[in-house]
């Protein structure tokens, strides 16, 4: 019995959409290195449809699948529906995490959410904070 | 597959098995049944407790067999409270990089009302008999130090510190849990009263350890029910696994030394080509170390990712990262000798044996560099480091 499913050994080893976006349009960086991952997606986007995205993480196994299937499920959509992504939706794609690796899954949406708030800010463009929270992530680390 | 991992447990000696296999087969009486059958398995566990008495220098008498280290650290650290608090002595020495089955032994001691002061380990994870001394009270009932971390393998200087206590007349209990069988052990020329070993560090099986005991410290048992050890661990003896770590035991302290030499050699090589990867930085003493411990820090990388990939070049390894141990926290010891927590989710343990080979160090040589490197490029922290937007740590 492995820790991890198939697939999320699969984005591990060989992790789609890994690298920079010099000419990013939104770049969003969540997560400390004092917690022991900081996940950062690059995105580029035309018209209302994110036209590449690529990521940059510093974590564990399921921090670095996780952001590889995030990537992978917002590419070519719009972004009414990428900002509906959710941790569980990364999550189920990835066959499952184990529970006290749910919160790289958190992450990888905190990290999206937070690049396209950055692109929507840099445009100018109005939107609800709802949609953009702060991010939890850091508390549920030193909650305990 | 490379086993890297021989602090986490050892492959078992085939003599081992073949002496528990043994009596399994034709020694399965009950060592508390008076028939012949019956005492031909107490002449058995009789056998062993003399044969793991001589590995460390004690009496038969001294040894009481358990079910491992943690709950021989559990008993020797009860007892020794229990007994300081007849006399009114609540306070007791430890230091912050112990093993678990200590430190949380002593937080219940703490909560029962002692007093517990953790010595800090400086960076080399190393406490001085002196520090012991400075810290030693009227009211001391015990000094429980380690005789070698776990984790970053560094060795103490257990007989300075058993001559103070001996000065002192406190109580001393060593966690020997990853020296038995490595590092020469004489409980009397130490000045030690309470020892712990497991038999699954020295190619024993699991499930098994002893806890030496200086004639005239009393112990308090753990477990109750019938007379078996004298009475201070109730239960019937495990004695297929207690004859094979006696079997393990006997044959480690033969070979210690050219086992010793055999894996230091090893490791050298293994720590001077580790050494060249750019900000990673060794943890533990350089000097007081145990023959097979390697322990490493790599700055922009996490330990998880970097034991998986290792995991998938056949190479068996360990991490001080929270990602592994399940706990939100990087390894307490890391911690205590000073890294800071980012470079502590990045460390990298490789614990070598004598059944480790030079092509098999080659191989890890090979397979480090080349997984950090792989790891650092993809890590948002590295890139900021390389850009000057965050500084090196190490």
């Amino acid at each position: 019995m492995a820790l991890y499913s198939e697939t999320v050994m699969d984005h591990f080893r060989s992790p789609r959409n890994v690298g920079v976006i010099e000419d990013a349009d939104g770049v969003g960086e969540v997560g400390n290195a004092v917690c022991g991952d900081i996940m950062k997606i690059y995105l580029k986007i035309e018209g209302d449809i994110v036209t590449d995205v690529k990521f940059e993480t510093f974590g564990c196994g399921s921090a670095i699948a996780s952001s590889s299937m995030a990537t992978e499920m917002i590419k070519g959509k719009p972004l009414s529906q990428v900002l509906q992504l959710t941790n569980r939706a990364v999550t189920e794609a990835l066959d499952g995490l184990p529970a006290h690796k749910l919160h790289c899954s958190v992450l990888a949406e905190e990290a999206i959410r937070a690049a396209v708030k950055d692109y929507y800010d840099r445009r100018h463009i109005s939107y609800d904070p709802k949609d953009f929270p702060e991010g939890g992530h850091c508390e549920s680390c030193h909650g305990e | 597959m490379i086993y890297a991992d021989n602090a986490a447990t050892t492959r078992m000696s085939p003599g081992a098995v073949e002496a528990m296999t043994a009596c399994m087969r034709e020694r399965w009486g009950n060592p508390s049944s008076l028939y012949g059958f019956g005492q031909d398995a107490a002449e058995a566990l009789g056998s062993a407790r003399e044969r793991v008495a001589a590995c460390i220098g004690a009496q038969p008498r001294e040894i009481l067999f358990t079910s491992g280290g943690s709950e021989a650290d559990n008993q020797a650290l009860l007892s020794a409270a229990a007994l300081g608090e007849r006399r009114g002595k609540r306070h007791i020495i430890s230091t912050a990089f112990e093993h678990h089955a200590v430190l949380h032994t002593l937080k219940k001691l703490e909560q029962k009302g002692f007093e517990v002061e953790l010595l800090p380990v400086g960076p080399l994870g190393q406490v001085t008999a002196d520090q012991v001394e400075r810290a030693i009270r009227e009211d001391t009932c015990l000094v429980s130090v380690m005789y070698a971390n776990n984790e970053i393998g560094s060795v103490m200087p257990v007989a300075e510190i058993g001559q103070v206590c001996r000065e002192k007349g406190v109580l001393f209990h060593t966690d020997a849990v990853q020296a038995a069988g490595h590092l020469p052990i004489d409980v009397k020329a130490q000045g030690i009263d309470l020892l712990s070993l497991s038999a699954h560090k020295f190619h024993g099986p699991k499930g098994v350890g002893a806890l030496y005991a200086r004639k005239g410290v009393a112990l308090t048992g753990l477990i109750q029910g019938g007379g078996q050890e004298w009475g201070k661990r109730a239960g019937t003896e495990n004695l297929p696994a207690i004859v094979g770590m006696a079997a393990a035991l006997e044959e480690s302290c033969a070979h210690m030394e050219e086992n010793g030499r055999k894996t230091a050699t090893l490791r050298n090589q293994l720590i001077a080509g580790l050494s060249k990867i750019p900000h990673s930085a060794l943890n533990g003493d350089p000097v007081h170390r145990l023959p097979g411990n390697v322990n490493f820090c790599f700055e922009g990388v996490e330990g998880e990712s970097l034991l998986l990939l290792l995991d998938d070049l056949g190479i068996c390894a360990s991490s001080g990262s929270a990602c592994t141990s399940g706990s939100l926290e990087p390894s307490h010891v890391l911690l205590a000798i000073g890294r800071p927590h980012e470079v502590a989710h990045g460390s990298l343990r490789l614990t070598l044996g004598e059944d480790n080979t030079q092509q098999e160090v080659e191989e890890i040589l090979k397979a480090v560099p080349q997984v950090v490197a792989r790891l650092r490029d993809m890590s948002p922290l590295w890139e900021d480091k390389v850009e000057g937007k965050r500084a090196f740590l190490i």
